[in-house]
């Protein structure tokens, strides 16, 4: 029987078997790997627009005063730089690439709960990022509100709001029927004998994810539905001169976009414990604290949100409640890093490709969650609330943490995906200039935050002009990385890779690279004194 | 071979179902804080509302629930053909609703009474946020109570052709489970616009 595999062995995913060949095979599928992918492409696709629009930013802001372009095209730019790499590149992120292609696997499932469903979910995604990159061309000129759509000004704005606001909508209608998905998935069909606490970690932090992506969504989507009836028939909910609450606006939004970081970064941290013991061949440190961390994440995360409005007008014990449970959010967080940390002692430790992206990812997110304790702290918030330092801490987690998570999964996931391995030397330069550039370009927006320079502006004085050119260098080094990173996955092919290059313990490394279309040609079993980390 | 699981396509119409609630939660917060900040221009506002038409939809609506309930016993017990009469009154009492609306609708509509109508701009902002309230939250509902009566709809000519039957029923199941989450809804929205007067 075994014998007679090795001789037909099952065509890997990559090949069409079905109806159609080429790009409709692809377009129709609902094999979960191929879905993950395409959203790899498409949100590759997004990644650069954003960076190219955030370079226009940083080229604007070489000079003080006007370069190249006046202040209304800035708000644009920095709108849909927001939107696009929040809505269309973090939130959906690790969770729909990575979670879609290897969280099955993982389980020791052939496909996910609802493969038709998944394929919906896609499509609803990329059907929600068109409106919103539409919201540029349409009506009277690109948003300028910030992703943020904060009201009275998104309901009197003339700008085209209602395009992006509904784009925001549809892609959160997405994330809401992904994270259905994969819950389900993840009761139903995890391999016998595999019990929760005995799945990976990485299917771990997907789980919690999922659930605030199901029970968190919903409120934005209505908010955003608010702001479109606003906007349509002079209703008022948010609008004072009607008799609205602005603030109302705020609490809404944030109730779901404080969890959103969440959604943002669990899987990120889920592929770093996944990576940290395969290069490190070691158990994983303290297996049920990291799980159980991700859960508490979650589920503190929903009682963080007013941090972001303690200069908005709120009585001084929702201030301090507020900011008590922010700093409890940073314990559940620690945990895992120590937990990271204390994995790689003793460790026969190879520093591969994605094991250097995962060192950078708990780098940057170290300075990026000390620095959010620092906001999260009244009195140092109201110095430094929407100056550049906010935007500052904010990319160290969103770039630093879920970027360089990501470009780690893909490091750690390349070989498996496509059969195939990539250069090295060209991975380690890639990680030289991407973390070089990262932190040239973040790092000053600390300093004149601190120093003083608003976020959002156009303009600044010239004591700030230093720091935005040592950003704007830095942002020209971070390019260069990621173009250096795209031609060592891309450009030719490399020798092929074994079932297991890592000496990885998980179920997708058990399997041929690339997975056969049902991943499994004998289902997995988990005896009972089996683990999921069980090095020697 | 065909991978088929019941128990957890059930478990995936529940959680759909907490996003729904929590997607009406949000309007019902907001109803909450505004109710406190103008609770006289609520008050007042409400007495607009037709009660007794209200009170008309939430018995339909009930009575459209039970009869879904008992459409799938009426599977189980391997009755199609009284599962699909059973289905087809829900779908009656849906129309009926919507009849109902219709007319309530129809009514404040007549007299200028909807968001962005220069009556409307003349009221008090508690009375203006009422209704706005009210065309927002009921109108969402109807909408909600549509994709019900398509769901159901499907379900039924499944279960006239026997797609549905006493050994496979979990697509009734969630169909009806959707239906209760449409009057589950209309049970919190009736008092909160109708009865608090």
């Amino acid at each position: 029987m075994t014998e007679e595999k090795t001789h037909h062995p099952e065509p890997s995913f990559l090949v069409d078997t079905g109806k159609y060949k080429g790009l409709m095979a692809w377009l129709t599928t609902t094999d979960h790997k191929r879905i993950g992918l395409m959203y790899m492409y498409a949100m590759m696709v997004f990644f650069t627009v954003g960076v190219t629009l955030g370079m226009l930013m940083r080229l604007e802001l070489f000079y003080p005063g006007q370069q190249f372009y006046g202040p209304q095209v800035y708000n644009g730019i920095f709108t849909i730089h927001g939107i696009i790499m929040i809505f269309t590149v973090v939130i959906p992120g690790l969770a729909a690439v990575f979670g879609n292609f290897s969280m099955p696997i993982m389980i020791g499932a052939k496909d996910v709960a609802f493969p038709r469903l998944n394929l919906f979910s896609f499509y609803l995604y990329i059907l929600g990022a068109a409106i919103a990159l539409a919201s540029q061309f349409m009506g009277n000129g690109p948003p300028d509100t910030g992703w943020t759509f904060y009201a009275p000004y998104s309901i009197h704005t003339h700008t085209n709001v209602v395009a992006a606001v509904f784009g925001a909508f549809v892609l959160g209608f997405s994330s809401i029927l992904t994270g259905l998905n994969f819950i389900v998935t993840m009761h139903r069909l995890r391999a016998p004998g595999m019990t929760f606490f005995k799945m990976p970690l990485f299917p771990w932090s997907l789980y919690a994810t999922a659930w605030i992506q199901v029970l968190a969504t919903p409120i934005v989507g209505i908010t955003l539905l608010m702001i479109i009836a606003e906007r349509w028939l002079r209703i008022g909910f948010f609008d004072p001169s009607l008799g609205g609450d602005p603030i109302l606006y705020q609490h809404l939004f944030w109730i779901y976009s404080h969890p959103a970081v969440y959604i943002m970064i669990l899987p990120a941290m889920g592929v770093i414990t996944e990576i940290i013991p395969t290069f490190t061949q070691k158990k994983i440190f303290g297996y049920k604290a990291i799980a159980i961390s991700s859960l508490a994440i979650a589920l503190v995360g929903y009682f963080v949100w007013a941090h972001h409005m303690y200069t908005s007008g709120m009585s001084t014990t929702a201030r301090w409640v507020f900011s008590l449970l922010t700093f409890l959010v940073a314990v559940p967080s620690a945990i895992k890093v120590f937990n990271w940390v204390a994995t790689m002692y003793k460790g026969s430790i190879s520093v591969k490709p994605p094991f250097l992206f995962a060192l950078g990812f708990i780098f940057l997110f170290m300075i990026g969650g000390m620095t959010g304790l620092s906001l999260g702290a009244l009195a140092t918030n109201i110095h430094v609330h929407d100056t550049a330092y906010v935007v500052a801490h904010f990319h160290y987690i969103v770039f630093g943490g879920v970027g360089f998570a990501f470009f780690a999964a893909v490091y750690y996931w390349y070989p498996k995906m496509f059969g195939r391995m990539y250069n090295f030397k060209m991975a380690n330069w890639s990680f030289v200039f991407l973390f070089t550039g990262f932190n040239l370009l973040y790092f000053p927006q600390f300093i004149i935050g601190i120093m003083g320079m608003p976020r959002r502006y156009f303009d600044y004085l010239p004591q700030f002009t230093l720091g935005q050119q040592l950003s704007f260098f830095g942002g020209v080094l971070l390019v260069t990385g990621f173009i250096i990173m795209l031609i060592t996955l891309f450009s030719k092919k490399g020798a092929k890779a074994p079932d297991n290059p890592w000496g990885g313990r998980t179920y997708e490394w058990t399997i041929p690279s690339p997975p056969p279309q049902e991943n499994f040609d004998v289902m997995p079993e988990m005896g009972l004194d089996e683990q999921p980390y069980d090095y020697k | 071979m065909e991978h088929r699981d019941d128990i957890g396509a059930k478990l995936g119409m529940w959680v759909f179902i907490f996003t729904e609630m929590l997607l009406f939660g949000g309007l019902f917060l907001v109803y909450a804080i505004m109710r406190s900040s103008y609770s006289t221009e609520f008050h007042q506002a409400a007495h607009h509302l037709n009660a007794f038409i209200g009170t008309i939809n939430t018995v339909v609506l009930l009575l459209s629930s039970a009869t879904v309930a008992m459409s799938i016993t009426a599977v189980q017990k391997g009755n199609n053909r009284l599962a699909v009469i059973l289905l087809f009154i829900t779908l009656l009492c849906a129309a009926v609703f919507m009849i109902n609306k219709y007319f309530e609708w129809g009514h404040k509509i007549h007299i200028g009474l909807y968001p962005g109508s220069d009556l409307m701009l003349t009221l008090s902002h508690g009375q203006v946020m009422f209704f706005s309230l009210y065309f927002f939250m009921t109108g969402l509902h109807m909408f909600h109570l549509v994709v019900g009566g398509i769901i159901l709809t499907i379900v039924m000519i499944k279960v006239q052709r026997g797609t549905i039957n006493a050994g496979r029923y979990v697509l009734l199941e969630n169909g009806g489970l959707y239906w209760h989450l449409v009057d589950l809804i209309w049970i919190f929205l009736f008092p909160l616009l109708y009865l608090i007067t």
